[in-house]
C-alpha cells in the first residue's frame, strides 16, 4: 500500500517539475524573444520592469506581462458561439502541453534503492502519442476561428488548419527514415541508441545517420509552431488572425501556446536528432574518451550533466528558432503551399528511398 | 496508467484555471462598440458570418489520404532492420503508388493557388 503511495507520490512530483519547467520557459522564452529581437534591431528591449527598483536587464517583465493579463477583463462576445469560444483556448493549450510529458529528461536517478525514471509517460509508442496530440491542437485553431463568429477570424482559422496539416505529412515522413535507423517509437530507447559510437569516435546521434530527415524535419516544425516565417494564421501586423476576439489570459493561452511550441519542437529536435541528454563519451560510470584515458564520476554528477545537457541543447533550439523568426520575411500563401507539397513531401520520400538503399547494401 | 490520469488530471485542472482566472479577478464593463465584430475600424458590415469559398478543401482531403499513408509507413519502419531486402522491395512498390498518387493530385493543380 505504501508503495504504491509512494510511486503515486513520486509520479506527482515529477509531473509538477516538468509543469514548472514547460512555464518557466514559456515566460522566459518571451522575455529572451524580446531582447533578441531588439538586438537584431539594435534597440534596448523591455528593461522597465523592476522589483523594490531593481531591474537585472528587464528579468521581470515576463512576471509583469503575466499579472497584467491575469487582471484583464474576460470578454466573450455576446455574437459569438460562448461554450466554444471558451474551450478553443483551453484545447489549443492541454494537447499542446502535455507532450512535453513524454519527453525523457534524462536517464535513471537512483535514490536509496529506488530507480526513478526521469520521464514521464514511457510509453512504447511515445513518438506516435507526441505526433497525435500536435495534430489535435488544430482543433484549437478552427474552433476558435469557427466560435468567434467572425468572417475574418474564420478564415484566419481555415488558414491556420490548412497550412498545418499540410505540414503534418512532411513532418510525418521526415521521420520514417529515423524510425528506420532506430527501430523503435519509444523516445527513452531512441536516446538509448545514439549512445552508441559511429567508426569509434563519432556519437550516433540522428543528425549524423540523417541529415536530410533533420533538414526536412526542422523546416516542416518550423512551419508547425505558426511563427516567421510561417505566420500567415496569425499575421499580427497586417492580416487578421483566429484569435482577433479574444481577450485576457484566454488571449494569453494562444500565445503561450506559440512560445510552447517552439519549446516542444526544440525537445524533440533535441531528442531525436541531437542525442537527448546523452553527453558525447558519457557513460554511467564517467567518461571514457576513444583517444584512451577515461575520468569517473560519481552517479549524481553523470545525472546532473545529462540534464544540463539536454537543456543546453534544447535552449540552442529555442534560440536558433527566434533567430529564424526575427531573420526572415514571411511566405506568400502559394509560396508556402508550394514549399510544404511540392519540396518538403518529395524530399522526405527522397529520404526514406536513401536510407533504405544504404541499409540494405 | 495511473501517469496518464494523473497527467491529464494536473494539465486538465491549470488549464481550467487558467480559463476562469479573468472571470475571478478581471473587471466588467461592456458598451455597444465592444459587442462589434472585428472589422478593420469600420462599422460592420454583417453580423452573421457568411459562406466562403473553401480551397482548402481539396488540401483537407490530400492531407488524410498522405497521412494515412504515413501511419502505414511506421510499422514497416520498425522492422526494416530485420527485414533487409524484402523491405527494400516491398516499399519501392509501394513508394511508386504514393508518388503516382502524387503526381496526379499535382497535375490536376490541387497545390496550385491563385
Amino acid at each position: 500500500m505504501t508503495e504504491t503511495l509512494y510511486e503515486t507520490l513520486i509520479i506527482f512530483i515529477k509531473i509538477v517539475c516538468a509543469l514548472v519547467w514547460l512555464l518557466a520557459c514559456t515566460l522566459y522564452l518571451t522575455w529572451l524573444e524580446r531582447k533578441e529581437s531588439a538586438l537584431i534591431q539594435d534597440r534596448v528591449g523591455a528593461n522597465r520592469a523592476s522589483i523594490f527598483g531593481i531591474r537585472i536587464i528587464g528579468l521581470f517583465q515576463p512576471f509583469a506581462d503575466a499579472i497584467k493579463m491575469i487582471f484583464k477583463e474576460d470578454f466573450v462576445p455576446s455574437f459569438s458561439r460562448k461554450f466554444l469560444h471558451t474551450m478553443a483556448p483551453f484545447i489549443s493549450f492541454f494537447f499542446v502541453a502535455i507532450t512535453i510529458t513524454a519527453i525523457p529528461f534524462g536517464d535513471t536517478l537512483r535514490i536509496g534503492n529506488r530507480t526513478i525514471h526521469l520521464q514521464i509517460l514511457d510509453f512504447n509508442v511515445g513518438l506516435l502519442f507526441i505526433l497525435a496530440m500536435l495534430s489535435l491542437g488544430i482543433y484549437g485553431i478552427i474552433i476558435s476561428g469557427w466560435a468567434s463568429n467572425n468572417k475574418y477570424a474564420l478564415i484566419g482559422g481555415m488558414r491556420g488548419a490548412a497550412q498545418v496539416i499540410s505540414y503534418e505529412v512532411a513532418l510525418g515522413l521526415s521521420l520514417i527514415g529515423l524510425i528506420m535507423v532506430y527501430p523503435s517509437l519509444r523516445l527513452s530507447s531512441i536516446v538509448l541508441y545514439q549512445g552508441e559510437l559511429l567508426f569509434g569516435f563519432l556519437p550516433k546521434w540522428g543528425i549524423f545517420l540523417q541529415p536530410l530527415g533533420f533538414v526536412v524535419f526542422l523546416l516542416a516544425a518550423l512551419a508547425e509552431t505558426k511563427r516567421a516565417p510561417f505566420d500567415l494564421p496569425e499575421g499580427e501586423s497586417e492580416i487578421i488572425g483566429f484569435f482577433t476576439e479574444y481577450s485576457g489570459l484566454k488571449w494569453g493561452l494562444f500565445m503561450m501556446v506559440d512560445f510552447m511550441e517552439v519549446i516542444i519542437v526544440s525537445t524533440l529536435l533535441t531528442t531525436l536528432f541531437f542525442g537527448g541528454w546523452q553527453v558525447p563519451w558519457l557513460a554511467s560510470d564517467g567518461f571514457h574518451f576513444p583517444w584512451g584515458g577515461e575520468l569517473l564520476l560519481s552517479h549524481v554528477v553523470v545525472v546532473l550533466l545529462q540534464v544540463a545537457a539536454f537543456n543546453i541543447k534544447v535552449f540552442f533550439f529555442c534560440w536558433l528558432q527566434i533567430l529564424i523568426r526575427w531573420t526572415y520575411p514571411r511566405f506568400r500563401y502559394d509560396q508556402l503551399m508550394d514549399f510544404g507539397w511540392k519540396l518538403l513531401v518529395p524530399l522526405s520520400l527522397v529520404n526514406i528511398i536513401g536510407t533504405g538503399i544504404i541499409m540494405t547494401l | 496508467m495511473t501517469e496518464l490520469f494523473l497527467v491529464f488530471l494536473v494539465f486538465g485542472l491549470l488549464g481550467i484555471v487558467m480559463l476562469f482566472m479573468n472571470k475571478l479577478l478581471g473587471p466588467r464593463s461592456t458598451n455597444p462598440t465592444k459587442e462589434t465584430p472585428f472589422e478593420c475600424g469600420s462599422p460592420y458590415l454583417q453580423e452573421e458570418i457568411t459562406p466562403v469559398p473553401i480551397k482548402f478543401s481539396l488540401v483537407a482531403f490530400i492531407f488524410l489520404l498522405f497521412d494515412i499513408e504515413v501511419v502505414f509507413f511506421f510499422p514497416w519502419a520498425l522492422v526494416f532492420k530485420e527485414m533487409g531486402l524484402t523491405a527494400l522491395i516491398v516499399m519501392f512498390a509501394y513508394i511508386f503508388i504514393i508518388v503516382i498518387g502524387f503526381i496526379y493530385a499535382w497535375k490536376k493543380g490541387a497545390f496550385v493557388w491563385d
